[in-house]
């Protein structure tokens, strides 16, 4: 047997879940098809994020609660293996809202899910006036925000960037540029195909493709009812200190700039920018931060999510395929601490891995 | 430190921080900056470091400045008679990074 786990796609969500097992002990091997494959890992918004998770799940928020908890030790642990530094900043963010009737409605949604979790999810409210006393710079033309205490960012190129050396230097096998083509399930382990018809043999395999699994996880037994959905972003030159929390459409990164983001289009496998939906981002960027009309963006960008039906990740052993693992979900950078420390357990079978049936394949039965 | 190649045009004169700079009509603005001396344009705010002219085509936004109360690229603005320049405007943030 060539490796104990064959990872396919060494995006985040790939990298953290190598990074975990290599912790384990376990011989791993990496496929990836490079920044000519669609990358959520190159174009996300790098939040680590827990508000508006889960608001129909109350499983969901948990899981992003935990995840988020895990971020502090997780970020100290690459920080110090790479003498770089992730900008990691968990002291909070909001969810601005512009008129009083979608205040109101998400104050309504989040009580119904603190409710949900037995008293136990911080939140709070702002009205403008208390908004203001945290974020002076914000505008007099909102209704207010949602804040919520266990919300931040990273900066989440770094974290690739420490993911993938890490993994590396830890004893993954990292093969770079490759399309894996096919997977098959032999009496000694799964076969996989890759570049011009080479092969791999690996007792596990893990699919951690992003969109790729659309094609892929049926050859292994999974629905994978995955789909794109575009989100736009872009970025200001670099300023000085406009904000001291990030919020789930502006943040300003470690660099200075201040990151706007972001449409959820429903396109298909379209990752081009629009002038309109990049209008509409700032316009609504400029009513929350009124200074940033006579600032320059310098760039932007678009990327695919990887949505399921119900927008929550996919953690699924294949029936059909026992040891074949579907890993999806469209929240890499939160979720990157969980899927480092928690899912390797899981797919080992151990006993103290984390309780996924809210996750599985199975919701998506009708 | 920096001459100009051709004198050739009709001169105007513009002002950057209230000094008057006298340069060539339509000539590049960064470049006119630099000519007058002026080679660091703003200081990054983050880092604190002053900052310089770079890629004279629009792409490193490290030449910012003021004009009319918009952020612009020096390097993608033409000079013209009367135009007034100023470093950088703070735009309301006022502590570190």
């Amino acid at each position: 047997m060539e490796s104990e786990y064959a990872i396919v796609g060494g995006g985040i969500v790939g990298l953290s879940l190598a990074y975990g097992l290599l912790d384990l002990g376990k011989r791993v091997i990496i496929f990836d098809e490079g920044d000519l494959a669609f990358r959520a890992s190159r174009g996300n918004f790098g939040l680590v994020w827990v508000q508006g998770k889960g608001l129909k799940q109350p499983a969901y928020a948990r899981w992003s609660r935990g995840s988020a908890a895990l971020w502090g030790d997780y970020a100290a642990e690459l920080e110090e293996a790479t003498g770089q530094s992730l900008a990691l900043q968990q002291d909070g963010g909001y969810g601005y809202h512009l008129t009083d009737e979608a205040l109101e409605q998400e104050i309504k949604d989040y009580t119904w899910l603190k409710e949900q979790l037995g008293g136990n999810y911080p939140f709070e409210a702002l009205r403008p006036n208390e908004l203001r006393r945290e974020e002076p710079n914000v505008g007099t033309d909102i209704a207010g925000a949602v804040y919520h205490p266990e919300d931040g960012h990273v900066n989440s190129l770094r974290l690739f960037q420490a993911l993938a050396s890490e993994v590396r230097r830890k004893g993954a096998r990292f093969v770079p540029k490759v399309t894996v083509t096919n997977v098959v399930q032999q009496p000694d382990g799964f076969q996989l195909t890759y570049g011009k018809s080479n092969h791999h043999l690996s007792q596990k395999v893990i699919l951690s493709a992003g969109l790729g699994a659309m094609t892929l996880g049926p050859l292994l037994g999974f629905k994978a009812p995955i789909r794109p959905q575009r989100g736009q972003v872009m970025i200001t030159e670099k300023l000085p200190k406009l904000m001291n929390r990030p919020s789930d459409t502006l943040r300003q990164v470690d660099e200075g700039g201040v990151q706007i983001g972001a449409s959820a289009e429903e396109v298909g496998l379209d990752d081009r920018e629009t002038p309109g939906a990049l209008a509409k981002l700032a316009k609504d960027a400029i009513r929350v931060y009124p200074a940033l009309a006579n600032v320059k963006t310098v760039r932007s960008w678009s990327a695919l999510r990887i949505m399921s039906p119900d927008g929550l990740p996919i953690y699924q052993e294949s029936l059909t395929c026992p040891g074949a693992f579907l890993v999806t979900c469209h929240s890499g950078i939160t979720l990157s601490a969980a899927h480092a420390r928690l899912l390797p357990q899981w797919m080992e079978g151990q006993a103290n891995a984390p309780d996924l049936t809210p996750f599985s394949e199975d919701r998506f039965d009708v | 430190m920096f001459r100009r190649l051709d004198e050739a045009g009709k001169k105007v004169r513009f002002t950057y921080d209230d000094q008057d700079i006298e340069a060539i009509e339509n000539e590049n603005l960064a470049a006119a900056l630099l000519i007058a001396g002026k080679t660091s344009l703003r200081v990054n705010p983050v880092s604190k470091q002053p900052r310089a002219p770079y890629c004279m085509m629009g792409a490193c936004f490290e030449c910012l400045v003021e004009i009319d109360g918009i952020s612009r690229q020096a390097c993608m603005v033409q000079v013209s008679e009367g135009l007034v320049v100023n470093s950088i405007l703070d735009i309301g943030g006022n502590e570190d990074v």
